[in-house]
């Protein structure tokens, strides 16, 4: 029993904080928006150089073989750098699935170029009408029924539905299924698709450990230099005990989606459970700290030109990824009040 | 990360299973907190320390199993799994125990620790008085040295357990000169001493459960300072540290709160608003959060880490989900909420009552919440004090 990450898995995540503190400025992210596709190539090319989009994919295929252990931390990093890359569709939830497939050929030459970083993989699931960086992928996987199906986009008819959060984008897609399209159905179909999700949300989850993380550390410098009545606002009691409320949120949703990503690992039987538990903390952990920040923050925070808000957008958009907080929270109530659950003390690792 | 026990862990498990099963009380016993349950609850840790069960972290020579913090969550589990009473000493075996072996001398760890982990000896706290509550650095109560005694004046209050206790730990200030923090010293008090006077008072739930405790010059030996005279300040501190709090409200007591509420609320869902269950679900969640970051704070000890200021988050966390989970209770439960357990229609209420009464102590006692928000804006994320 260790909650401990092994010093590997710490190292790669200080390669990539170091890397994202680096490459993943404000700026870049504005300029980011301000473009038409709002894709970065030479920033993916560079998440590339890093292993991040074949974090799953297995060695075999040039990937790094890793597993969501080791991922967790590399997503709560992008989320705490407001990374604009579609990475947790692509390195999350596209390779895995690819990784399943019973069609070695399709699948092992999918996860190659991912792995290579030459391609971008949007994925579809049955909780959002909308498929996000549909626009700048080179595979599209979407479900339909009990089957998933992979298109070229070029085949399909994308609109962009213009939304809150300019570094994910979401575009409805028009297609119609086919027998060439399916790449798996029936029982397999339906096992995909909620791996898939489960998938997303973790890695959802993970980023907005770092949104959260990122909105109160931003909120906590704003108040230690902006002074009022003569003296830092961070000083006043009201100040602090807002923040600290977000603290006590954020460092206790960590180790649920923590140990999500290990129930991920070892394909324990709860971890659609966990990943909606995982989903639900950190979701409303980084919500909470987004109010939170704005509120420190004071009209300031309320600007376009204060970057505070590409935070808070971020928090609000993975809010509603995979899966929006209702939908988990309906998934826990069913295990917990169902008749198999079990609950108490003793409990918590028996499934591990 | 490995999210599994050994298998050293699974024996262990069973053992204390085993023993809990064949021997905690088929009835449960009287509140502690009236003189007869007092007693009552005094045997049960008797007999829990003859079996080595009443502290397994302590050291062998100590009555106890040298368990180390994981151990000892296993064993919490196992103990509110099979509904075993409240520890009467929780006050000496919890907080004092671990600060006597950190801070004690031979002399004292053989003179205190056995008769502790045998609850011969209870113990209460004596930290606030009337002038120093949230700051406790305000106490004015002194211990002046005269030859191999201290000469205690003044007044202890708020003693949880001071009721029916035979001990008191707490801090005096042993250099009347001296101001806040320091001059403090951490001094051990039979409470049979002449010029010590104990004062029950009646808790929100009618029973004496803590005590004012009033010094007319009680002399007490030179040997039962613990700790260096006028360090006892950060003795203090030490007792209020992370594992201490972690044994005082370990997760297993939440977990079982949980899932008694999520039965308590599939017997009655019918008569429940629809947000009742999502807030149900809500609480077992957070019970579940809280083992699992209580699991990695022990995961962070046992590789050597340290652990600070973090203990603020989980008071904060812990009490404010106990008192959530007995408020859901009570909403459930409707008008049968206000029955006293026992009457002649209270048959399957349970103790949500008593158990919410109790709970809305616990944003206050061991530093308010709003002291732990303090403490977590300026040493986390250090705003200015």
């Amino acid at each position: 029993m260790d909650f401990n990450f092994s010093e590997d898995q710490l190292l790669f995540q200080q390669t990539v904080r170091d890397f994202l503190d680096g490459e993943c400025t404000t700026e870049r992210i504005r300029s980011q928006w301000e473009s038409d596709s709002g894709h970065d190539e030479k920033l993916w090319g560079q998440l590339a150089e890093l292993g991040i989009p074949g974090l799953l994919v297995p060695e075999a295929q040039e990937g790094m073989g890793l597993d969501e252990v080791d991922a967790v931390l590399l997503f709560e990093e992008a989320g705490r750098a407001a990374l604009a890359a579609p990475i947790v569709t692509t390195a999350a939830v596209a390779a895995p699935l690819l990784a399943a497939l019973e069609d070695r050929a399709l699948a092992n030459s999918w996860l190659a170029k991912i792995a290579a970083g030459d391609a971008i993989v949007a994925v579809g699931h049955s909780g959002s009408p909308f498929v996000t960086d549909a626009h700048v992928s080179n595979l599209l996987l979407l479900p339909h029924a009990d089957e998933i199906h992979a298109l070229d986009p070029a085949s399909v008819q994308l609109t962009h539905e213009p939304g809150n959060d300019p570094s994910r984008r979401l575009y409805s897609v028009e297609w119609s299924p086919s027998a060439a399209t399916c790449i798996a159905s029936g029982e397999a179909g339906v096992a995909l698709q909620a791996a898939a999700l489960d998938r997303g949300a973790l890695a959802s989850a993970a980023q907005q450990l770092g949104v959260s993380d990122r909105l109160i550390t931003l909120a906590a410098d704003y108040a230690r230099e902006r002074k009022q009545f003569g003296k830092p606002i961070g000083s006043f009691q009201a100040v602090k005990h807002l923040l600290s409320n977000c603290k006590v949120m954020l460092e206790y949703a960590r180790p649920v989606v923590h140990r999500a990503a290990w129930s991920a690992a070892r394909g324990a039987a709860d971890r659609s459970l966990h990943a909606s538990m995982a989903k639900i903390a950190a979701s409303d952990a980084a919500v909470h700290g987004a109010k939170t920040a704005l509120q420190v923050h004071g009209a300031i925070g309320y600007t376009w030109e204060q970057d505070l808000h590409i935070w808070m957008r971020r928090a609000w958009s993975l809010e509603q990824a995979f899966g929006k907080t209702a939908f988990h929270r309906r998934r826990v109530e069913a295990a917990v009040l169902s008749d198999e659950a079990r609950l108490g003390p003793g409990e918590t690792f028996r499934g591990e | 990360m490995d999210l599994t026990y050994t298998s050293g862990h699974d024996a262990f498990r069973a053992e204390a299973r085993s023993w809990l099963e064949s021997n905690v009380p088929a009835e449960p016993l009287a509140s502690f907190d009236t003189k007869a349950g007092f007693d009552a609850h005094r045997a049960w840790e008797a007999n829990l320390n003859e079996a080595g069960w009443a502290m397994v972290p302590w050291p062998k020579e100590y009555g106890g199993r040298g368990a180390n913090l994981l151990e000892w969550l296993v064993f919490e589990e196992e103990y509110y799994r099979a509904g075993a009473p409240g520890r009467v000493n929780q006050n000496g075996i919890f907080l004092l125990g671990p600060t006597i072996m950190e801070f004690g001398t031979p002399e004292q760890r053989a003179r205190f620790l056995p008769k502790m982990a045998a609850s011969e000896e209870v113990w209460c706290q004596g930290w606030s008085e009337p002038n120093a509550g949230s700051d406790m650095a305000a106490i004015q109560t002194t211990a002046i040295r005269d030859g191999d005694h201290f000469v205690i004046r003044g007044q202890k209050t708020w003693a949880s357990r001071g009721a029916h206790a035979h001990w008191l730990f707490g801090l005096f200030r042993t250099d009347p000169e001296s101001e806040r923090h320091r001059g403090l010293s951490f001094v051990l008090v039979d409470l049979d001493t002449p010029g010590v006077t104990v004062r029950p008072i009646e808790k929100l739930n009618g029973k004496a459960a803590f005590a004012e405790v009033f010094f007319d010059d009680a002399r007490v030996p030179v040997e039962n300072l613990l700790g260096e005279e006028g360090k006892g300040w950060s003795v203090a501190m030490a007792t209020a540290g992370f594992e201490r709090g972690l044994m005082l409200r370990s997760p297993a007591r939440f977990q079982g709160t949980a899932k008694r509420l999520v039965e308590l609320f599939r017997e009655r869902e019918e008569d429940c608003a629809p947000s009742v269950r999502e807030r149900v679900a809500d609480c077992w969640m957070r019970a579940e959060a809280y083992t699992l970051e209580t699991y990695r704070t022990v995961s962070r000890l046992l590789a050597g880490g340290k652990i600070g200021a973090e203990a603020s988050l989980g008071k904060i966390f812990w009490s404010e989900l106990d008192l959530e989970m007995h408020e859901l209770a009570l909403e459930i439960l409707g008008v049968q909420g206000e029955l006293l357990a026992g009457g002649p229609s209270a048959e399957g209420v349970g103790d949500w009552l008593d158990g919410y009464i109790f709970a809305l102590s616990g944003p206050i006692y061991a530093g308010t919440n709003e002291i732990q928000r303090n403490v977590i804006a300026e040493r986390l994320l250090e705003l200015p004090r």
